[in-house]
């Protein structure tokens, strides 16, 4: 199969290409960021996915399934620009889709569409609303790409349309949101809080994003719908700061607010430290069932995985 | 406490639960007994739900203290709670806040073979508190929300229910042997997951904190729905005699999807259950009445 990945040059993009490689698919990719040396089987082409190019590689390559990963948070990128990416990035690869006749398109979204606060229930599924909307404003972005990705599945029917929910990845990359946020020796916790931190290896993400392009192991036709995808059962912050050989930093909330960013503590938004006093913990048993993904990296080879690296 | 682990919480305050800052006693006796509640733990010690068995241990030490010598508690008809699978506690208020809902649990450890964890449904404003938000998460009492309790019964747990909700707390003490309405939400929950409702009375909590008035505007000022104010002061519990009566667990027949005025049979059913176990239990306490000859069936 001809595969497309926009935001191939990412880490996680990078190891799905190699996946998809390995397993003898044609992968195509592009992205702002170069990738130098990609291996055999994987073309790079360095571009912005709401350009023309980004267009003419749909037409001219005519790749049958695509993996958009192209969306940025609020830790690389401000504001105004993140909408576009986010949210114009997403709509244009879809029109594209629809346009050249792409068969299947995987949507690689996160857990924290589900946002957390003191009266969000443990283990969401999937048809709960997005409440990271609230709670979480830098988030909003991410959400609408995540509803507007999953309204293909109306708007576009003849596309098979998968819109995985990935909860946290951790491990060997050292990249995405979790590893910004214990990338110092300190990592600072509201005091009095400890909320359940919900994780899976980097491998184990590549993997569910590589089993959603096969046929459901259920229907033997293309993943259809929306999916959380998760690994290991959560673990509470301050196990996930010991074993990953950091220190906590417990700060009572009022100090903790004003310092974020400064004494070399990460900067986060404001919505961020709601993330950091409650759990967000997903269901991924719909997953689970149809794809017959299960991890292979638990929460202890996970944390260690990514302190040893 | 595991050598490993006294090393690293020496040089890890963040590691010292529950609350950091209030190191709780463990006894090993209590522990053990911990050891044996059923439910899936990982070789962390703790669950799916992030409940951890050094947290549970600490908490049956502390209310072991209050359950077996500071109180004079007597509990009747355990035999009813059922030792394994989903079941749901359904119980009257009784005190200016939750000791009925702690004394409960401790009687489910305490008393039943094998110890099994009474999960309540707490109230929203406990998980904004600092710490009270840690531990309460730690040790299973989750905010009373629809999606937990289902998740919870469907994975075969004991649920404990207060009806009455926040009012049943606010009875003062020449209303402590009555009811207020019950929410309607715990019979369409039994009836959607097909859960046996064991309905309880907790008798004497109104002797225990005696309350007098409810300041509801200073409780506000402490993240609370109101602080309920004794005749000495602060709502500290008296070392009175308690008694819990468990009654015969109760399948209820129909359908979720009832119509409220079917639902609310089933709720006044339960309600007077609860209303006659209360009287037996009072009359037990005013010694009018011998514990055999209690009809708990």
């Amino acid at each position: 199969m001809k595969v497309l990945i926009t935001g191939i040059s990412g880490a996680l993009g990078r190891l799905v290409a190699a996946r998809l490689a390995e397993k003898g698919h044609e992968v195509l990719g592009i992205d702002v960021r170069p990738w130098y040396h990609p291996p055999d089987g994987v073309r790079v082409f360095q571009g912005d996915i709401r350009k023309r190019p980004a267009e003419d590689l749909f037409r001219t390559q005519r790749p049958e399934a695509l993996v958009h990963m192209a969306t940025v948070t609020h830790l690389t990128h401000r504001s105004s620009d993140r909408f576009r990416i986010n949210l114009g990035g997403t709509q244009a690869v879809f029109e594209h889709c629809h346009a050249y006749g792409v068969k299947q398109a995987i949507f690689v979204g996160r857990h924290t569409y589900y946002g957390a606060g003191p009266d969000t229930p443990l283990y969401h599924g999937e048809s709960e609303p997005p409440m990271a909307v609230h709670t979480f404003p830098e988030l909003s972005d991410l959400v609408a790409a995540d509803l507007y990705a999953g309204s293909a599945l109306w708007r576009y029917p003849e596309l098979d349309t998968a819109v995985l929910r990935l909860c946290y990845t951790l491990g060997p990359l050292r990249q995405g949101t979790l590893a910004a946020f214990l990338r110092g020796p300190r990592v600072p916790t509201v005091l009095g809080f400890d909320p359940l931190f919900q994780f899976m290896h980097d491998y184990d993400a590549a993997r569910a994003i590589v089993l959603a392009l096969e046929p459901a192991r259920t229907t033997d036709k293309p993943l259809r719908g929306v999916f959380n995808v998760c690994g290991p059962p959560p673990v509470p912050l301050t196990v996930l700061i010991r074993e990953t050989g950091r220190r906590t930093l417990p700060l009572p909330e009022p100090l903790l607010r004003p310092m974020l960013g400064r004494l070399g503590l990460p900067q986060l938004p404001k919505g961020a430290l709601e993330h950091v006093k409650y759990p967000i913990v997903i269901d991924g048993g719909a997953f689970r069932r149809i794809t017959g993904f299960e991890y292979e990296f638990d929460e202890d080879a996970t944390m260690h995985a990514f302190r040893d690296a | 406490m595991h050598p490993v682990r006294a090393a690293t919480a020496a040089n890890d305050l963040g590691t010292m639960i529950p609350a950091s800052l209030i190191p709780l006693p463990t006894d090993p006796e209590v522990a053990a007994r911990v050891d044996r509640i059923e439910l899936p733990w990982n070789r962390h010690g703790s669950d799916p739900y992030g409940i951890d068995k050094r947290e549970l241990a600490k908490l049956y030490t502390l209310l072991g203290f209050f359950y077996r010598r500071y109180f004079d508690i007597h509990v009747y008809g355990t035999e009813n709670i059922p030792p394994r699978g989903r079941a749901m506690l359904v119980g009257n208020h009784s005190g200016g806040w939750a000791l009925d809902g702690i004394m409960v649990i401790a009687s489910m450890f305490f008393e039943l073979e094998p110890p099994r964890l009474a999960q309540g449904m707490v109230e929203k404003f406990l998980q904004k508190l600092p710490f009270a938000a840690w531990f309460s998460s730690r040790i299973g009492q989750f905010t009373g929300l629809p999606e937990h309790a289902v998740r919870l019964l469907e994975d075969d747990r004991l649920l404990m229910v207060f009806p009455e909700g926040a009012r049943g707390t606010a009875k003062l003490f020449r209303d402590r042997h009555s009811l207020v309405g019950f929410g309607t939400g715990f019979v369409r929950l039994a009836l959607q997951t097909n859960t046996p409702i064991v309905p309880l009375a907790f008798v004497g909590g109104g002797e225990a904190i005696p309350t007098i008035a409810n300041l509801y505007r200073v409780g506000r000022l402490f993240g609370l729905p109101y602080l309920p104010v004794t005749p000495y002061g602060l709502a500290i519990p008296l070392p009175v005699s308690l008694h819990i009566l468990y009654g015969a667990p109760i399948l209820l027949e129909g359908s979720a999807h009832d119509t409220d005025d079917v639902i609310a049979k089933h709720v006044e059913r339960i309600k007077g259950k609860i209303a006659d176990l209360m009287r037996q239990g009072r009359e037990l306490r005013e010694r009018r009445r011998k514990p055999e000859e209690l009809e708990l069936g």
